[in-house]
């Protein structure tokens, strides 16, 4: 036990001190240094910003590397080295190993045209591949969404018949604000009109929710000095006073 | 990939998959471009010590830090990095990521709170019927996503509600109809090799 407890310890130049404790005073340390821009730029903000832009690339080097090149790469041309020691060596992998290769040779002037294959590759693999997802799901489900019926089969619902409708005729004037192969004149002026006035009650409601959004993160960060950190510093403060 | 859409055979199906496994070893590879050309941005900062170099040093000391603590050490599950782990006492990636990483992304979005608030203060004015659409339901919304809203008027959370199921439903599917047609058409002058700005040509 005692052991345990020993080895969950970090000592820094002779000090032992718990990791979570380190960790919460971290955090709130980082946490202040980010929200000293609100008086201004400096320096300890833009030490927490480039430490912040440094531990971002290097996780996501760290996700990739685990999740795309060790299990689909390097476990599957050399097996004796991932989970499943037994398999046979796939050498199909050398093709996009290959590509992976040409990519880098951007970094080589004289050779970057090689750097084309993996890109057209890339480029027609997604282009193929997102033409039968995007028409299914962002044209005909949604254009089916838009046209549910308002009558219904029963009793009718007028409250939702009424709601539907709203949404029916809020896509076809907000295309008609789209369409611009004819001038905004007549008929097709009142509704690009009504267009306008729908696209500005999505662009105020992504605004509010991207608002709340933001201040739920602020008052994670708040609660968590609060009611984590605190409780800690209050804790140290009176050994100190003792 | 098209026709496998169409043609839902096991073998097509397999391909399907087999190449978007392709895809994204590919781009790890595009990812080492993407980190070489941070690298290289930095380390000339600090080469030819323009002005604040101190910082580019701290950008590439924690990121080979991160880079360390989570491939060197290990990561914490499956094949070498659990093996790694087992050797190591505890996984300095994990503690990384919670106590670096996490704070400083949620703390710097937080701060956009400050901003956007400051921002619509000075810029929302109902000048117009447009204006007063957006001003008013931004309104709605922010407050019907929080306690003082009910406490203002009872039925705040359902006008929210309603707002977001119907009437911005129907601007952002227009928006989305114009992205999916956009987009489509784009698919296809790539496809048939009429766009090739993506090559450079």
């Amino acid at each position: 036990m005692a052991d345990a407890e020993q080895s969950s310890q970090l000592i820094i130049l002779g000090l032992s001190l718990n990791p979570q404790v380190v960790g919460l005073w971290l955090q709130a340390a980082l946490t202040f240094a980010i929200l000293s821009f609100l008086i201004g730029d400096n320096p300890v903000y833009k030490f927490a910003e480039h430490l912040f832009v440094g531990i971002s690339a290097g996780y996501g080097v760290v996700i990739v590397w685990k999740q795309a090149v060790l299990p689909l790469l390097i476990f599957k041309l050399l097996p004796q080295l991932g989970p499943k020691p037994d398999e046979l060596a796939d050498y199909w992998v050398l093709i996009p190993g290959l590509l992976g290769l040409m990519m880098l040779a951007r970094f080589i002037p004289r050779y970057d045209w090689l750097s084309r294959y993996p890109i057209a590759f890339t480029v027609g693999l997604f282009m193929g591949a997102g033409i039968p997802a995007v028409v299914q799901m962002n044209l005909l489900q949604q254009a089916q969404a838009t046209m549910k019926p308002v009558l219904g089969l029963g009793s009718i619902e007028w409250g939702l018949a009424l709601s539907c409708l709203v949404v029916l005729v809020g896509v076809i004037c907000t295309l008609t604000y789209f369409y611009f192969s004819r001038p905004h004149e007549g008929v097709l002026g009142v509704t690009s009109k009504i267009g306008i006035w729908f696209l500005m009650v999505a662009f105020g409601a992504g605004f509010g929710n991207t608002v709340m959004a933001r201040m739920s993160l602020l008052i994670g960060r708040v609660e968590f000095l609060l009611y984590e950190w605190m409780p800690i510093v209050s804790v140290h403060l009176s050994k100190y006073v003792q | 990939m098209i026709v496998q859409f169409f043609v839902p055979h096991a073998v097509g199906t397999q391909g399907y998959e087999l190449l978007l496994q392709w895809a994204r070893i590919v781009g790890a590879f595009a990812l080492v471009l993407g980190i070489g050309s941070l690298f290289r941005t930095h380390w000339d900062k600090i080469r030819r010590r323009r002005p604040q170099y101190g910082y580019s040093a701290v950008t590439l000391l924690s990121f080979g830090l991160m880079v360390w603590a989570g491939i060197v050490y290990g990561t914490g599950e499956g094949g070498l990095g659990q093996r790694l782990t087992e050797m190591q006492n505890g996984t300095a990636f994990e503690w990384l990521f919670d106590n670096v990483q996490v704070p400083l992304d949620a703390t710097m979005f937080s701060l956009l709170a400050f901003f956007i608030a400051s921002a619509a203060y000075r810029t929302f004015r109902a000048r117009n019927v447009e204006a007063t659409l957006l001003l008013v339901t931004a309104v709605i919304v922010m407050l019907g996503r929080v306690p003082i809203g009910e406490m203002i008027y009872e039925k705040m959370p359902e006008v929210y509600e309603w707002i977001m199921q119907y009437p911005a439903v129907a601007g952002k599917r227009g928006i989305l109809f114009g992205v999916a047609l956009g987009s489509i058409a784009t698919s296809l002058r790539i496809i048939l090799g009429i766009e090739r700005s993506h090559l450079g040509g």
